[in-house]
């Protein structure tokens, strides 16, 4: 081992701590007993661990329909992103057409616009449309703010699948419809999934929007946001809720770890 | 089995015309080869006659019928793509029935069908594999045999032995040309080869930035090329091509200074271009060696096993010479070069269009 | 049959299959974005054009803050997450044994929300959390220090960057790592060859490579950075106001769409402007776009 080696090492080690540490420290501040939790000195780990107050936390109904909401407002997202994107991707991968570029400009453009900017004029909006506090109405903003970087995903996804096999089966007696679902689709399922998961956890992150779209129907961010800041919720219960927000994230990210590049890859560039 | 027409097709990608006014007759069950550079439209129409493109203006016609807005599926065509285009989802025997499939044929005679043509491709034990788990020249095969499967009027391949090596390339050429004998179909095969033209094509139709310049037999082609871009094109060295004037009085050619008597073929031809110039072209292994009026010197000498290539150099040309393996001739040395009067072929010295022979 | 049907729809093909993308983007972002400008610069009762909404924001209180606090946060958050995700990124580029591991670890803040991090740095930061059990315990303080009071806002600020640094770093490392990824290899090793050090070649030759991907990054997330709030909520409140946040509050607390729509209008013309600086200082020479 040289020393370059043993500083290369080091720095990966010390980088890696520094990402980890704080998960480890939520995931053992949210399975910390509640009394161990505020006594002081607080001992630097903890004497035991109990998932008392993690169960106690999601045995709130208010926290079991924002969970259920959050799923609803995600996989509602995830339809609508396909069924939208979807079409845009591959005439993008596919087509050379005049206003092309514009498209692509469009999409850059609607990538910087911030949630923090459409929230309340949709708010406004929604109210008169009857869709403010609905799932679907979220679901429709979380949409919007996913489609510049599905549309991407989407397209590139399609790129993978080259046009000849298309043609190939064009040539074969397909229709240009059934060539794309007896062959490309196949082809572009696993990248497609690998879409809708990132729409999931954008959907599932998603805090602003829905606290501002939203009253009875919370997601688990916005009734977090809420809980927090309107009505001061004790630590341990924003421990469990940190907790539960990150686990589904981290079991995805751990899931699709291979396509992580690519499909954050692709949204930026 | 059905003759294929194409009736002045054009076809442009923006600012770039690819295909400029082709017009070809392919006859019933004839194997006809587009020959041409890099770049040349060669593919283009290929694929317009597949409808994988739409023409910009003309008509094409297959077996009588116009095709020319129909979609590829209903052109009853067979097509063989470069990169061979297999499903790799799908086994090798799905991806050949993939056609029967699309046609409704019944799952019995799709399994007799794919095993006859299987055979006759020998890639009957490969069929249960995927396309990635074969080598290329089991997937060109593969390729070929999708395409035959539904028994097409035409077939169609774009470079299909391209990504072989050399020695694979040669085998498959010949097998090519069993299977068509075989099975007979109208067959447009597009590449740059000029080898795998010569020795496939009933008929080539030698292209040049979108247009055809010759079409016709392999032989005519090399022994009467239409200018001086397929005598190049074609042969390996090229033709030579010498500046030649004709004469004021008698209508010879003088080459460097000396007197060449001009073909008979060619007397109508040069009677109107007395005291003018022309283009003289001749095959490397025409050129007489060792007796003759020019003079030149040995540049070169490569030993290709079955001939000598030379290259000398006389007052104003570098000329390339075939010559037999037994030659003994060194660089340096002085020779002297004869262009026998027979194979002459001349060419207008502006246009490099031929000059039309009686 | 229709001679000419085919021949149209295939022209019409791509527009008809982008048309549902920009009919959606259309409704509801364009829309929204030009609600929001007239929401914040109309009266509510005549309708009419009015810089009332943007005096009653510019004359808040927390105005100024807001937008103070806004800045400073970018500014010191944006670096230390480039030099933090571009040490990363040079060290999954060296390819050491495990580096996919590592890659992985790195990449992990990608799926976690701002929520999410503020929440968990709050169990290091709050005045009975791991930060000051450790200092404590390890003799560096007598008594448990509040990071997280007005009294501080300094340590305030810090907390808040130290968590933004740590959730949106790995986006950055990912450009970043994606920009490497399509540099030829030989680059470095040629300049290696010419006896450069390993910083010179970082310096002259990594980095202006790496340009293009340095500003995607860059605008990445200082856009982002304007949209700072659930962390900033969850570990301040609204001690450091942010203008996000003040959008939030003027919404659900004063239910003042008005003021909370010239908010938002701000942060989309901060942005607009900060992209529009990067994009010219950063362009590299020679390149039209
Ligand atoms: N889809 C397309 N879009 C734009 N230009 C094209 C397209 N297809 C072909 N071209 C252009 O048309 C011309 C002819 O192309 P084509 O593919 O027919 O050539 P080719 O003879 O097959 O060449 P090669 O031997 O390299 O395959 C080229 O200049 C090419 O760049
Ligand atoms: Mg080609």
């Amino acid at each position: 081992m040289t020393l370059r080696k043993l500083g290369l090492y080091a720095a990966a080690l010390l980088l890696s701590a520094w990402v980890l540490v704080p998960i480890l420290l939520i995931a053992l501040a949210a399975t910390t007993p509640r009394e161990d939790l505020y006594r002081w000195p607080r001992p630097l780990w903890p004497e035991r661990l109990s998932l008392e107050v993690l169960s106690s936390f999601a045995r709130q109904e208010a926290v079991l329909r924002a969970l259920g909401n959050s799923l609803a407002v995600a996989g509602l997202t995830i339809v609508l992103a396909t069924l939208v994107s979807a079409p845009a991707g591959y005439a993008l991968s596919r087509y050379r057409f005049r206003g092309r570029e514009a498209v692509q400009l469009g999409i850059l453009a609607t990538k910087m616009f911030p949630a923090t900017a459409l929230a309340v004029p949709l708010a406004v909006a929604f109210i008169r449309w009857g869709l403010y506090d609905t799932l679907f109405g979220v679901a429709l903003v979380h949409t919007a703010l996913s489609l510049p970087f599905v549309i991407l995903i989407v397209a590139s996804v399609f790129r993978g699948v080259p046009a000849e096999l298309e043609e190939a089966a064009m040539s074969l007696g397909a229709s240009r419809v059934g060539a794309f679902l007896r062959v490309t689709l196949p082809m572009a399922l696993p990248g497609l999934a690998a879409a809708a998961i990132f729409t999931f956890i954008l959907s599932w992150n998603e805090v602003f929007a829905a606290t501002l779209l939203t009253v009875n129907h919370r997601t688990l961010p916005a009734l977090l946001v809420h809980s927090v800041v309107a009505e001061g919720a004790p630590l341990h219960y924003r421990y469990a809720g940190g907790l539960f927000l990150v686990l589904p994230a981290l079991v995805i990210i751990f899931v699709i770890r291979r396509y992580l590049l690519t499909l954050w890859g692709v949204t930026v560039r | 089995m059905a003759e294929i027409r194409l009736e002045s097709l054009h076809k442009r990608f923006g600012r770039v015309v690819a295909v400029r006014d082709v017009s070809l007759e392919i006859r019933e069950g004839e194997f006809v080869v587009l020959l041409g550079p890099s770049g040349c439209g060669k593919t283009t129409v290929l694929r317009l006659i597949a409808g994988l493109e739409t023409p910009d203006r003309g008509r094409v016609w297959i077996g009588g019928r116009d095709v020319t807005r129909l979609p590829p599926g209903r052109r009853d065509l067979g097509m063989v793509f470069q990169s061979y285009a297999l499903f790799p989802h799908m086994r090798v025997f799905d991806n050949v029935a993939f056609g029967l499939r699309m046609r409704g044929v019944g799952a019995a005679e799709q399994r007799r069908r794919v095993q006859e043509v299987a055979e006759l491709l020998q890639i009957a034990d490969l069929l249960d594999r995927y396309p990635a788990q074969l080598s290329g020249g089991q997937r060109q095969r593969v390729a070929v045999a999708r395409a035959l499967v539904v028994r097409p009027q035409v077939l169609l391949m774009d470079e299909p032995l391209s990504n072989l090596d050399a020695l694979l390339r040669l085998h498959m050429r010949a097998e090519l040309k069993r299977l068509h004998r075989e099975v007979g179909s109208t067959t447009v095969y597009v590449t740059h080869d000029q080898v795998e033209a010569m020795s496939l094509g009933d008929r080539v139709a030698v292209l040049r930035e979108g247009q055809v310049v010759q079409f016709d037999t392999p032989t005519q082609i090399y022994d009467h090329p239409a200018d001086r871009f397929v005598g190049s094109f074609l042969g390996n060295p090229p033709m030579n091509f010498f500046q030649a004037t004709v004469d004021p009085e008698d209508g010879s050619l003088r080459v460097e200074g000396v007197k060449f008597p001009a073909p008979a073929a060619y007397a109508e031809a040069l009677a109107e271009r007395r005291g003018g110039s022309v283009l003289v072209g001749i095959r490397p292994e025409h050129v007489s060696v060792g007796a003759g009026p020019l003079r030149g010197e040995v540049l070169v000498v490569e030993p290709l096993g079955a001939q000598k290539l030379l290259t000398v150099r006389t007052a104003h040309h570098v000329v390339k010479v075939a010559v037999g393996p037994d030659r003994a001739l060194r660089g340096g040395d002085p020779v002297a070069l004869g262009l026998p009067e027979a194979h002459l072929r001349l060419m207008d010295a502006h246009t490099e269009r031929a000059l039309p022979r009686r | 049959m229709d001679e000419h049907r085919p021949r149209v729809l295939a022209a019409a093909t791509p527009y008809l299959l982008v048309l549902p993308a920009a009919a959606y983007l259309a409704v509801f972002v364009v829309y929204p974005m030009a609600q929001a400008i007239r929401l914040g610069a109309a009266d509510p009762h005549t309708g009419g054009w009015t810089l009332e909404h943007v005096r009653r924001m510019a004359s808040d209180l927390y105005f100024w803050p807001a937008v103070r606090y806004t800045l400073w946060i970018t500014a010191l958050a944006v670096p230390l997450q480039v030099v933090l995700a571009l040490s990363m990124a040079l060290l999954v580029n060296t390819r050491f044994p495990g580096h996919t591991v590592f890659l992985y670890v790195c990449a992990i803040p990608l799926a976690v929300s701002d929520l999410a991090a503020g929440l968990i740095w709050l169990s290091l930061f709050t005045e009975r959390g791991y930060l000051n059990a450790a200092l404590v315990q390890w003799g560096v303080l007598r008594s448990p220090f509040n990071f997280l009071s007005h009294e501080h806002p300094a340590w305030l600020v810090g907390a808040i960057v130290t968590t933004e640094v740590w959730r949106a770093t790995a986006i950055v490392m990912v450009v970043l790592v994606a920009g490497l990824q399509l540099l030829p290899r030989d680059y470095a090793e040629t300049a290696a060859v010419f006896g450069a050090s390993w910083w010179q070649t970082l310096r002259h030759v990594l980095l202006p490579l790496l340009r293009p991907s340095l500003q995607t990054a860059l605008i990445i997330r200082t856009v982002l950075a304007f949209q700072l709030f659930a962390t900033v909520v969850t570990l301040s409140g609204r001690l450091v106001p942010v203008l996000a946040g003040e959008t939030y509050f003027w919404y659900t607390l004063y239910r003042n769409p008005h003021v909370a729509s010239a908010y938002a209008t701000l942060v989309l013309l901060l942005s607009a402007l900060f992209v529009w600086g990067y994009l010219r200082t950063l362009r590299p020479e020679g390149e039209g776009t």
